[in-house]
């Protein structure tokens, strides 16, 4: 991507307007994510950089939001930092709850959809794989609309167990498409060499091919998860009062009572995300070294 | 067949003396069932609670059976008649004995239907319903006499539109179209007419989203492509950043930046280009939606244009120029149409994902930044016309079905890759 020695002038300005563009776009990107941080240590309860903020006065900077964000209630009465009632915690908790559950479903289910349909006598294994995918495609109102219709009819709305089920439908495909693409570059042979030495089809299996699929599978189950984990369309829908996760929090936060807890939360949702993309690219990483595939 | 010495003209036979076909046969059949038993689970999981659902949905959007199994005389007695003279006893019986034999409940969601083929029905019958104990006969008396409105022959007319057990009703309803009483599609009123704007504004929105997408997102995936591994790496971090992280937490994030005292205005006053009191409005509105939509939505372009530029060899773009190109010329000539199949999985992506989206639209849009899933939205919550809200999302769901086919067709579902 360097400029040739040789480039005219007309070249370099072309090329660094070039990467001005590309810059702007990667801060178009982040930017905003990156706004969110230190606006989430304001003292004010506003959702702007007061004129204070700007010229960095360590009073305009406090840690409040966080505090209400995890319960501690210290700053109302100084007597006690006591734990108090609070959405965004056990909203939290639901949330990770549906999240563990939904995910461990889905994985299970996704990896063995992807097995079947990487075995190349699958029949109708191109409409399938189709329909596998189709809850990623269909908008989420249309899918959270029909199951609420249906939850209701067989007694599954305002249930944990609906919910646990809904979102495991969302994650499977994310798995069947992260197992089916490592299962592409899966060398049948091994699994031939290991029936070969006497091994059961359940043995050779666990040792020899799941091992080689485990970096599929983790990346399509953080998929899952953070799609679960994250996921609001359908709670609105099928969920009852009870079933109130981070989201709906969010959710009632922006549209209701807007404020910088909010902004503590999305910091610490920020944090979060950054740790999760450092895990996969790490698998993927792994999964190209044990597959063979030099990195580049 | 044992018994048999294998000849050079007899079948090929295995170590068991199996012909070496029908062995083959047997380990394919083998081989297919046991590919069918793993899919099996997922599959029927799949159907059960994602795709009968929504079926099971879908088919509201044509039923009417209700109201026939609740006011089966009724519909009788309209048939009989000759529509042109006034509305005889018989008929005003058919009405009693059905409002009489209903369940109430039956009764309150009729009254409602009722009140979708014409305004005024539903106060009628359920003023009528609550005197029904103690009429008597004639029942047409009594009727007016309950409600006046009886005399009005319009709602015995529109009756006709609701007499088939199926109904194409709410399809016209969603593109703001209307049966009139002899089953004639016609327009609504001007003033009553919003879904087709609707539906106008969702295709602008998607298609101004992807094409926006587009610009931003070519030249980024070319500097990714180009750039060396290291160095990408660390950029990808920044497109992939807003990728994982939740929808809710970016839309807060805009509304921060966007506001009227946001980053972007005080940015803009502080340097001069704004004057304080002409801030630009950017949020809760049409902008809002199209500026947040288009950063949530980049990665999705972005992704699918990187992944088959970083399969183009840069030496087609040097031979090229060692032709006598100049660099301009290549990259037009040369590099883009390869990039043809990339640009085409990212536009289709991202129309289908933009179409139709609802929590975007619905923090940031206010008034003039609704899209249709925000209508669908509506419908199944707050007035709870679920036969308009399942023929919205009817026709939504083919539409992105139509290009889910033709990115079936030219890119693969297999081809699909995350991260």
């Amino acid at each position: 991507m360097a400029l040739p020695i040789y480039a005219t002038p007309g070249q370099r300005i072309w090329h660094y307007c070039y990467l001005a563009f590309c810059v702007f776009v990667l801060f178009f990107l982040v930017a905003p994510l990156v706004a969110v941080i230190p606006l989430s240590f304001t003292s004010t309860p506003f959702l702007n950089f007061t004129p204070e903020m700007l010229a960095l006065d360590p009073d305009a900077f406090s840690i409040r939001w966080y505090k209400t964000l995890f319960g501690i209630c210290g700053d109302v009465d100084a007597s006690a930092s006591t734990m108090c009632h609070n959405k965004w915690m056990t909203g939290a908790g639901r949330s990770l709850y549906y999240a563990v559950c939904s995910t461990i479903l889905a994985t299970f289910l996704g990896t063995l959809a992807a097995l079947g349909l990487s075995n190349q006598h699958m029949p109708a294994k191109r409409a399938i794989m189709a329909l596998m995918i189709s809850p990623l495609i269909v908008p989420l109102i249309i899918t959270a609309a029909g199951m609420a219709f249906f939850f209701a009819k067989v007694n599954l709305s305002n249930t944990d167990a609906g919910i646990i089920l809904a979102y495991t439908i969302l994650g499977m495909p994310f798995v069947v498409i992260t197992v089916t693409s490592t299962l592409v570059g899966f060398d049948r042979s091994l699994m031939r060499a290991g029936a070969n030495l006497g091994g059961t089809p359940a043995y050779n299996f666990f040792k020899i091919q799941m091992p080689l699929i485990a970096p599929g599978m983790i990346s399509g189950a953080l998929f899952a998860f953070i799609t679960a984990f994250d996921e609001i369309v359908i709670i609105l829908f099928i969920g009852g009062p009870q079933q109130h996760t981070l989201p709906r929090q969010m959710w009632s936060g922006i549209r209701q009572e807007i404020s910088p807890t909010i902004l503590a939360a999305a910091t610490i949702l920020v944090l979060f995300s950054v740790l999760l993309l450092t895990t996969l690219e790490l698998l993927r990483r792994r999964s190209e070294r044990i597959r063979g595939i030099t990195p580049h | 067949m044992s018994s048999a010495p294998a000849t050079i003209d007899g079948p090929l036979l295995t170590a068991d003396g199996v012909p070496l076909k029908e062995s083959l046969e047997k380990s394919l059949r083998r081989s297919k069932l046991r590919a069918l038993l793993l899919v099996a689970p997922p599959l029927l999981f799949l159907i059960f609670l994602f795709v009968i659902p929504i079926g099971n949905m879908l088919t509201r959007s044509v039923d009417d059976k209700l109201i026939n199994q609740v006011l089966p005389n009724t519909f009788e007695a309209f048939e009989a008649w000759d529509k042109q003279s006034e509305p005889s006893e018989a008929m005003f019986e058919a009405v009693y004995t059905d409002l009489k034999n209903a369940d109430k409940t039956d009764i309150g969601k009729s009254s409602v239907r009722m009140n979708y083929a014409m305004p005024g029905w539903r106060s009628l019958i359920k003023k009528t319903a609550r005197k029904i104990k103690k009429m008597e006969p004639p029942y047409r008396e009594a009727f007016i006499k309950a409600d006046e409105r009886w005399v009005d022959k319009d709602f015995w007319l529109s009756l006709g539109i609701m007499k088939d057990k199926v109904t194409f009703g709410y399809y016209w309803n969603a593109i703001d179209r209307t049966y009139d009483f002899d089953k004639n599609v016609i327009h609504v009123d001007e003033n009553r007419k919003v879904y087709n704007l609707l539906w106008w504004r969702t295709i602008l929105v998607s298609v101004i989203v992807t094409l926006a997408c587009l610009v931003l997102a070519y030249p980024v995936a070319y500097l990714l492509a180009t750039l060396p591994m290291r160095v990408a790496n660390l950029l990808m971090i920044c497109v992939l950043m807003p990728f994982w992280t939740s929808l809710l937490v970016r839309i807060v994030a805009w509304m921060i930046m966007l506001q009227q005292n946001g980053v972007v205005n005080d940015t803009l006053v502080a340097a001069g280009i704004l004057a304080d009191d002409n801030r630009l409005e950017m949020m809760y509105n049409f902008n809002g939606t199209i500026i947040v939509m288009t950063q949530i939505l980049l990665p999705f372009m972005i992704l699918p244009i990187y992944s088959v530029m970083k399969t183009i060899p840069p030496s087609l773009m040097r031979a090229a120029q060692n032709l006598g190109a100049t660099p301009t010329l290549a990259f037009i000539r040369v590099y883009m149409p390869q990039t043809v199949p990339g640009i085409g999985a990212g536009c289709i992506l991202v129309f289908i994902v933009a179409i139709g989206y609802y929590i975007t639209p619905e923090l940031v849009g206010g008034k003039d930044g609704r899209l249709i899933g925000n209508m669908v939205a509506y419908h199944m919550q707050r007035s709870l016309n679920w036969g308009l809200a399942a023929a919205m999302g009817t026709i939504l769901l083919c539409v992105i079905l139509v290009f889910y086919w033709i990115y079936d067709k030219i890119i693969g579902i297999d081809n699909m890759k995350m991260g």
